[in-house]
C-alpha cells in the first residue's frame, strides 16, 4: 500500500474522529466549569451536608481511574437500572460526557478553591467595610481576582480533559483514537496512523495554548509597568 | 453635641485570649480621636468592632444610633456610613484607581455611573491623584495607594472614618502625604477614630488621645494632657519608649 494513500485514508477517518474529540471536550469543559464552581461554593458553605457532598464527590472522582468511571457509567450503572427499566441503555457519548465533565469538575473545584483562597483576605474586608454584602463582594471583588490566579491551572485542566477523551475509546466513543484503532485493524499501518494521531493532538493543544497565552496577557493588565513599587 | 459612637463595657475574646476587657467610650460628632498604645493592646480590634469586622463578645456598641452587635441589624446599610482605611490599603487590585472608588457607590445603587465618576474625580483631585485615575493600584507607591484608599472610603459619603494604622506599612518618606490628607479631613469636621503610631499626628490633630494597654483604656485626655503630663505609670513608660 503506498504511503500517500494511507495518509489520505487515515486523515479522512481521523478528521471525523476529531469532530467528536473537540465536540465532547468543549461540552465537558463547559459543564465541568459549572460543576466545579458549584462544588467549590458547596465546599465553602456553612451547611455541613453541602460540604460533605462536595468533599465526597471530589474524593470519589480523584480516588478512581477515569477508565473505571467510564465503564461504570457505560456498562455497570445501566445494567443495574436495566433491572428496573428493561432495555435501559446509555450511549457512549452521554456516558462520555458524564465521565469527562464530572472529572473536569472535580479537579476544577479544587483549582477554584485554591484561587479564592489565594486572594488576600483584606480584599473581602475592604469590600465589606464599604457596605457590600458577602455575595456582592464575592462576585465583584474576589472572583475576578481568583479567576486570574486560576487561569494557568485551568488551561492545564482543559488540556488534560482534551487528552482524556482518548480514554473514552474504551467504551466505543468514535473519537480520534477509536477511529485510528479501526483503521489500523484493517490495514496494520501502525506507524503512519499513530504518528498522525499524535500530530492531531499536538495541533489541538497548541491552539489551546495560544488562546490561553492571549487570555493570560489580557488579564495581566497591571503588570505593564515594573512591579518594583508593590508595597 | 450628638454622640457619634457610644461604647459600653465592650469585651472581645478570641478563644481563650481576652483582647478587650471592658471598654467604655463616647465620641462626639466631629471629634478626632487617636488611639495609641503598645502592639497587642487591642487598639485595632477595638476599631474593627466599631463596624463589626470583628464580632464583640459582650457589651454594646452604638454607632450613628445603631446597635452594632444587634444580629437583626442590616450591618451593610450601617457600614455605608462608616468609612474604613486599612494598614495594607486593600485596594481592589483588578480595578483601576477610578473604578476602585466607583465600585461601592454604583454597586450599592447610591449613585449612577456618571455621578460616581464625577465623585471619584473630585475625590482624586482632593487627594492630589487625578492624573492616576486610570492606572492600577500596583502601579502606585504605597503612599499613593493609601490616598486612593481614603478617597474610596469617602466616596460613600460616610460620616465617620476609621483608620487602622494607615501609615504603618509606608516608607518613611510617604507618611507625610497620607497624614496631610487626614489632617485636611479632620479640619473639615469629619468624625475620625485613628489607630496610630504617629505621635506627632496625634499631638497636632487629635481632639482626644486615648492610651490603651491590655485591652483597657488606661488613660485619656487632650494631646497636651497625655503627651506632656501623663498621669499613669504605663502611659509614661510607653511614651518614653516611642517619643
Amino acid at each position: 500500500m503506498n504511503f500517500s494513500k494511507v495518509l489520505n485514508e487515515a486523515t479522512m477517518l481521523l478528521l471525523e474522529g476529531l469532530k467528536m474529540t473537540v465536540g465532547i471536550s468543549v461540552l465537558s469543559i463547559l459543564i465541568g466549569v459549572v460543576v466545579g464552581l458549584l462544588t467549590c461554593f458547596m465546599g465553602r458553605s456553612k451547611n455541613p451536608v453541602l460540604r460533605f457532598i462536595a468533599a465526597s464527590y471530589v474524593w470519589l472522582i480523584r480516588g478512581t481511574p477515569m477508565i473505571v468511571q467510564a465503564f461504570l457509567f457505560f456498562f455497570a450503572f445501566p445494567q443495574v437500572i436495566g433491572i428496573f427499566i428493561s432495555g435501559f441503555k446509555i450511549s457512549a457519548f452521554i456516558a462520555g460526557v458524564i465521565t469527562l465533565s464530572l472529572n473536569a469538575g472535580a479537579y476544577m473545584s479544587e483549582i477554584f478553591r485554591g484561587g479564592i483562597a489565594a486572594v488576600d483576605k483584606g480584599q473581602m474586608e475592604a469590600a465589606r467595610s464599604l457596605g457590600m454584602s458577602k455575595t456582592r463582594a464575592m462576585f465583584k471583588v474576589i472572583l475576578p481576582q481568583a479567576f486570574r490566579i486560576c487561569i494557568p491551572s485551568l488551561v492545564n485542566q482543559f488540556i488534560i480533559t482534551v487528552k482524556d477523551t482518548s480514554i473514552l475509546s474504551a467504551i466505543g466513543l468514535s473519537e480520534i483514537v477509536n477511529k485510528a484503532k479501526i483503521y489500523v485493524g484493517k490495514t496494520y499501518q501502525f506507524f503512519a496512523t499513530y504518528i498522525l494521531v499524535a500530530i492531531f493532538y499536538l495541533v489541538i493543544i497548541s491552539i489551546l495554548m495560544v488562546i490561553s497565552k492571549f487570555v493570560e496577557k489580557k488579564f495581566s493588565y497591571d503588570k505593564k509597568s515594573s512591579s518594583k513599587k508593590s508595597s | 453635641m450628638t454622640k457619634k459612637v457610644v461604647v459600653k463595657n465592650l469585651h472581645k475574646s478570641f478563644g481563650d485570649l481576652d483582647v478587650l476587657n471592658g471598654i467604655d467610650l463616647e465620641i462626639d460628632e466631629g471629634e478626632v480621636v487617636c488611639l495609641i498604645g503598645p502592639s497587642g493592646s487591642g487598639k485595632s480590634t477595638f476599631l474593627r468592632c466599631l463596624n463589626r469586622l470583628e464580632d464583640s463578645t459582650d457589651g454594646t456598641i452604638e454607632v450613628d444610633g445603631f446597635e452594632i452587635s444587634d444580629k437583626k441589624l442590616n450591618i451593610n446599610k450601617v457600614r455605608e456610613n462608616i468609612g474604613m482605611v486599612f494598614q495594607q490599603f486593600n485596594l481592589f487590585s483588578h480595578l483601576t484607581v477610578k473604578k476602585n472608588i466607583m465600585l461601592a457607590p454604583t454597586d450599592l445603587k447610591k449613585m449612577t455611573k456618571a455621578e460616581a465618576e464625577e465623585k471619584a474625580m473630585e475625590l482624586l483631585r482632593r487627594v492630589g491623584l487625578e492624573d492616576k485615575a486610570n492606572v492600577y493600584p500596583r502601579q502606585l507607591s504605597g503612599g499613593q495607594q493609601q490616598r486612593v484608599a481614603i478617597a474610596r472610603a469617602l466616596a460613600m459619603n460616610p460620616d465617620i472614618m476609621l483608620f487602622d494604622e494607615p501609615t504603618s506599612a509606608l516608607d518613611p518618606e510617604m507618611v507625610g502625604e497620607v497624614l496631610a490628607v487626614m489632617r485636611e479631613l479632620a479640619e473639615q469636621g469629619m468624625t475620625m477614630v485613628v489607630v496610630t503610631h504617629e505621635m506627632g499626628f496625634a499631638r497636632d490633630v487629635a481632639d482626644r488621645v486615648i492610651f490603651m494597654a491590655d485591652g483597657v483604656i488606661v488613660e485619656q485626655g487632650t494631646p497636651d494632657e497625655i503627651f506632656t503630663n501623663p498621669k499613669n505609670q504605663r502611659t509614661r513608660e510607653f511614651l518614653n519608649c516611642v517619643l
